[in-house]
């Protein structure tokens, strides 16, 4: 038999039936079901095993506190571990498993560890696992991590999709309870753009869970009806299954909406959450009230609840938890629980209720002065033990216990911008301090108004107010008024196995010696015992916990302290948070013009910041990529290459001050550059580091062309930018970075003048007289396509850099292979381009690592001290101009089988091989296939003079120590005769 | 957070790129006496108050204007947002 545990009424649709599996059971449930609701219904009680002591665990709540009925949802890829039962909104075909117990839920093999319960208390694992130190790591993390725990992860990448999106309005109301409800029917009358979000799928809040009446209606009826005046308003926006998950500087708000997690499968393209950012001008918190529990020995057995959940699921989903339940409390709402369910005819065993004048006109048996003692049902509550008043006992026969210890408000949104709540006596609970995150205001039971009338008018209120409505306040529904009617009670005395946290298995016993072992501040508490550090983050034990900590201080609750709630709210699953940032989206990828060309070529690419950039390009029967570097660098030298170097940054410089800037920035001298000429640029931070290097081309008296390192372009437009305006607003100045605008190509080889003239228009003479090493001209090519043409060399040879407007790059690139045949042109990857360059000696991103001067890099002499430019000053202090400073220089093996390895320290030939004796290091290396050897750039303290000096370079962490030589970085034509060609 | 943009209106704070102390503005002058000493004040030391601070925002995915906004460090409440430029003339910068 199904469902035997149904009552009547209840808002689930009997009419379908849909099927779930639970454990690889089946059983059926309605629409308008939770899982927990479901489970419930079927008589399932048991759920889980608990974190540390595997005891046998149900459900605590049915709402998003639990911290008890955590499953396993979905399977495969989609199973999504740690998922809170009562949150879970039923659809045919879940599936469902549930955690931590092995080898099956009924018998758990470390069930042992309750046995040994003695031994695991507070502070276990830091005592007995102290040493050997080794052995932590190895040996008992391992293990323990193995024993404790919940789900477990399906290893698979997540299929779904998530996306991110942006919501403003006039006012955010954060839950649509009672309170929630009438804000928004208030503010939503009132003409205002107004965002209502729950997380529920199902609006109302509490008066789905209730039987009194609003008005002439019944609770339930009446936010029926609320929901559905809502849903005409164009300026309401209803979210449903929307958890507002913190409270964020100047009204923003966190959201993350469910839109897909209850359907059996999601439509193509459509997102499973989607994260909001809500920017709100107001916002009012209704987010209502958690029960707490009363805190006895052997509270957590499946079966024992809080008494408002078995209401809520007697009453909005039709079901009891067993035939015969018990009640236990401390004020009048656990009573009205007892009502409900003896209403819809379930066996009430008796209310236990720990004050001796409790209400005692009903028609059932109400235990005055009694509390709990203990409990009995390994896998499931069988009796409950009661002591009466008068020092006798007696046992109650029933399969569920409610229990009552009054209500928290749901104070979290108050405390995310560090609020501080501040205790109610009246309540014996913490409300929403006076330090509300700025436009945020609070209603209804989270701010203390526990009655159904004082959340409608406090609702009400807070959205005229909020809003600055003028006008009277809507007429509300008469409901009911009760006053609160609770004596504080916590725990009851001599309770050990009594859990105060279930979710960690954090007993009172754990609470009482975190305080003997000096752990007194509630912070410490809470790390010493993990007491409210479970992903339900303590919403049903904090309060509790903090009140034993008082009890045993001898200290009030508020002088004992609160903990802060920090965001999220509930759990939010990383997804969201990443969105559609995953995989190829998680940055942007940005392809060179000539990127499709390359691609046909067969090229292999790397990425370079955001850019994809060839990096060789094999050629058919080449088996390993050096063969292919190796000729794309002796075919260049030998003759002409091309290479895609569009991804330099490009920052166009005008204004009748353009060069006095460039003095500025640059730490060498460019205020007579010549129109017509380049010229090679260091550009310095303040502190005397060289930042960046680039060239400068002078167009026009008044315009210069500048390019940066790929790696570099935003950060140096930035800097140059705060030097514009930060630093000389005056000048006359203008700055735009033109890095897309266009394709570049350095055209390099002694036959890249002879390739160049097939294609530059022929009113333009490029040769060596006319167009010299380092001019630069605009120019027109292939008839008429403007251009720019620089004569500069990154590689040593003759070489120079065409740019066209980025849309004819393609066909440029195009042209110039064709164009080449006859001289054998090749094109070359950043490879090859970074072969050519050490070869060159020319200094790059491994050089340029941001703890390099001037003076390391061989460029001291650049930095001119006749003007002020960023970095001169700084450059030189004492230490980085100290005669023995790393100098750059080459090193190639002795023994040319032997391979340099950057990052390798270097040593002198004989000696101690250890940091005190470090000389310096490799930054660079590579093989070149023109000196048949491996060759490197290192930084050596002295360098400059210690040319020809024979040192090792070692690598004490691989193991590797080469005999090296000192030469110049120059390897490669070092008098320049090849580039001024 | 949200920035309120002397020229643009409010934008939000993830358009913005941030560096700090708005006392880069003060840049000492190169050739003074103590320039050494100054300058190493200038690139190293900065105030970090809890409280009210000047500090420069740069509108990297916007318009490319370098901010000066007043920020209180412990509430993040902004109570003014100009124009470097215009912070810095007034400071006496100028070419």
């Amino acid at each position: 038999m199904t469902q035997n545990n149904r009552l009547s009424g209840g808002q689930i649709d009997r009419d379908t039936t849909l099927n779930f599996r639970f454990d690889n059971r089946s059983f059926t449930a309605h629409p308008g079901d939770t899982l927990a609701s479901a489970l419930l219904a079927n008589d399932v009680r048991l759920i889980g095993r608990s974190f540390k002591y595997h005891r046998p665990r149900g459900l605590l709540t049915a709402g998003s506190e639990e911290p008890n009925g955590i499953v396993e949802l979905r399977t495969g890829a989609r199973k999504e571990p740690n998922t809170r039962a009562t949150t879970i909104e039923m659809f045919d075909g879940l599936e469902a498993s549930s955690q931590n117990r092995w080898p099956s839920l009924k018998f758990d093999a470390l069930g042992v560890n309750d046995l040994f319960s003695n031994f695991l208390s507070a502070g276990f694992y830091y005592k007995t696992f102290m040493w050997p130190a080794a052995f932590w790591e190895k040996v008992y993390e391992p293990i323990i991590r193995r024993a404790a725990g919940l789900g477990s992860l399906s290893a698979e990448a997540d299929p779904d999709e998530y996306d991110k999106g942006f919501r403003h309005c006039d006012l955010l109301i954060i839950g649509a309870g009672p309170s929630g409800l009438m804000a928004a029917l208030t503010a939503g009358r009132a003409g205002a753009d107004v965002i209502l979000a729950d997380e529920d799928f199902q609006f109302g809040g509490r008066l789905n869970s209730e039987t009194f009446s609003l008005g002439e209606q019944n609770a339930s009826d009446w936010a029926t009806q609320a929901v559905a005046e809502l849903s005409t308003m164009p300026n309401v926006r209803l979210m449903p299954r929307t958890t507002v998950i913190g409270a964020f500087d100047h009204g923003i708000y966190g959201a993350v909406e469910r839109t897909g997690d209850h359907l059996p499968t999601l439509p193509a393209g459509k997102p499973r959450q989607i994260l909001w950012r809500i920017y709100t001008k107001k916002a009012l918190l209704c987010a209502g009230a958690t029960e707490r529990p009363i805190v006895f020995e052997n509270n957590d057995r499946p079966g024992i609840m809080m008494a408002s959940a078995l209401r809520t699921y007697a009453n909005r989903f039709a079901v009891t938890t067993a035939p015969r339940v018990a009640i236990f409390t401390n004020n009048d709402d656990g009573h009205r629980t007892a009502a409900d369910l003896h209403a819809k005819g379930v066996h009430i065993c008796a209310v236990i209720d720990v004050r001796e004048d409790a209400p005692v006109n009903y028609d059932y048996e109400v235990l005055s002065g009694a509390r709990v003692i203990d409990t009995k049902g390994r896998l499931g509550l069988t009796f409950v033990e009661v002591a009466l008043p008068d020092g006798s006992t007696r046992t109650l026969d029933c399969g569920a216990l409610g229990v009552s210890g009054g209500w928290n408000p749901n104070v979290h949104l108050t405390c995310h911008q560090r609020g501080r709540p501040v205790w109610n006596e009246a309540l014996a609970a913490f409300v929403p301090g006076s330090n509300l995150p700025v436009g945020l205001s609070v209603a209804g039971a989270a701010n203390g108004q526990m009655s159904t009338h004082g959340a409608l008018q406090s609702g009400a209120e807070g959205a005229v107010a909020a809003l600055d409505l003028k006008g009277v306040l809507p007429d509300l529904p008469e409901a009911e008024d009760a006053p609160i009617a609770q004596k504080p009670f916590w725990y009851v005395e001599g309770c050990k196995r009594a859990w105060v946290d279930q979710q960690n298995d954090v007993t009172v016993k754990d609470v009482k010696l975190s305080y003997q072992e000096g752990f007194k501040s509630v912070e410490h508490l809470k790390r010493y015992t993990t007491l409210g550090m479970a992903t339900d983050q303590g919403k049903t034990s904090n309060i509790t916990g903090l009140a034993i900590m008082a009890e045993v201080a001898g200290k009030s609750i508020p002088e004992t302290g609160t903990t802060i709630f920090r965001p999220p709210y509930t759990p939010v699953p990383i997804g969201a948070f990443a969105g559609r940032m995953k995989g190829q989206e998680f940055h942007p990828t940005r392809l060179t013009p000539s990127h499709h060309w390359a691609k046909e070529r067969g090229a292999v690419f790397v990425e370079a910041g955001n850019w994809l950039r060839a990096q060789w390009f094999p050629l058919p029967g080449e088996t390993h990529w050096r063969e292919s570097v190796d000729r794309e660098v002796r075919q260049t030298r030998a003759s002409v290459g091309v290479c895609d170097c569009t991804t330099l940054g490009k920052i166009d410089v005008q204004g009748t001050d353009a060069a006095e800037f460039l003095n500025r920035v640059y730490a060498n001298a460019f205020a007579k550059l010549a129109v017509g000429k380049t010229r090679y640029g260091l550009m310095l931070r303040e502190d005397g580091m060289v930042m960046d290097d680039g060239t400068a081309a002078r167009l026009a008296e008044d315009h210069f062309v500048v390019t940066t390192t790929t790696a570099n372009a935003v950060g140096v437009y930035r800097h140059m930018e705060f030097v514009r305006q930060c630093l000389f607003p005056d000048m006359d100045v203008q700055l735009i970075s033109t890095t897309e605008s266009w394709a570049q190509y350095a055209v390099a080889g002694p036959n890249s003048r002879k390739l160049l003239q097939k294609i530059v228009d022929p009113e333009f003479d490029i040769s060596n007289e006319a167009f010299p090493f380092m001019a630069c001209s605009n120019i027109t090519v292939c008839g008429g396509l403007r251009a720019r043409l620089f004569r500069i060399s990154f590689s040593g040879e003759l070489a120079f850099e065409i740019a066209v407007p980025a849309r004819y790059g393609d066909a440029l690139m195009r042209r110039l292979m064709a164009e080449g045949e006859e001289f054998d042109v090749v094109p070359y990857g950043t490879e090859a381009l970074g072969v050519m360059r050490i070869e060159k000696g020319h200094a790059a991103g491994n050089e340029l690592n941001g703890t390099t001067t001037a003076l390391n890099l061989g460029m001291g002499k650049m930095v001119s001290k006749k003007k002020d430019s960023i970095g001169s000053v700084l450059s030189e202090r004492e230490a980085l101009v100290e005669p023995d400073v790393l100098r750059l220089v080459g090193i190639k093996p002795v023994s040319p089988d032997e391979k340099i390895t950057p990052g390798g320290h270097l040593m002198n030939i004989a000696g101690p091989v250890d940091a005190a004796n470090d000389q310096g290091y490799a930054t660079s290396a590579a093989y070149s296939p023109i000196l048949n050897s491996s060759i490197g750039l290192a930084l050596l303290k002295d360098g400059a003079n210690r040319m020809g000096e024979k040192m090792r370079l070692v690598s004490p962490l691989t193991d590797l120590t080469v005999e090296v030589e000192i030469v110049s970085a120059h390897f490669v034509d070092p008098e320049g005769e090849r580039l001024r060609a | 957070m949200i920035i309120n943009h002397p020229l643009l209106g409010p934008r939000d704070a993830a358009e913005f790129t941030y560096l700090g102390d708005a006392s880069l503005i003060d840049r000492p002058d190169w050739q003074a006496e103590d320039a050494a000493e100054a300058f190493y004040d200038y690139a190293y030391l900065r105030d970090n108050p809890a409280g009210e601070h000047k500090e420069l925002w740069y509108h990297e995915a916007g318009d490319r204007s370098w901010l000066v906004v007043t920020r209180d460090t412990t509430t993040h409440e902004i109570s003014k947002v100009e124009l470097a430029r215009d912070v810095a003339r007034a400071r006496g910068r100028s070419k």
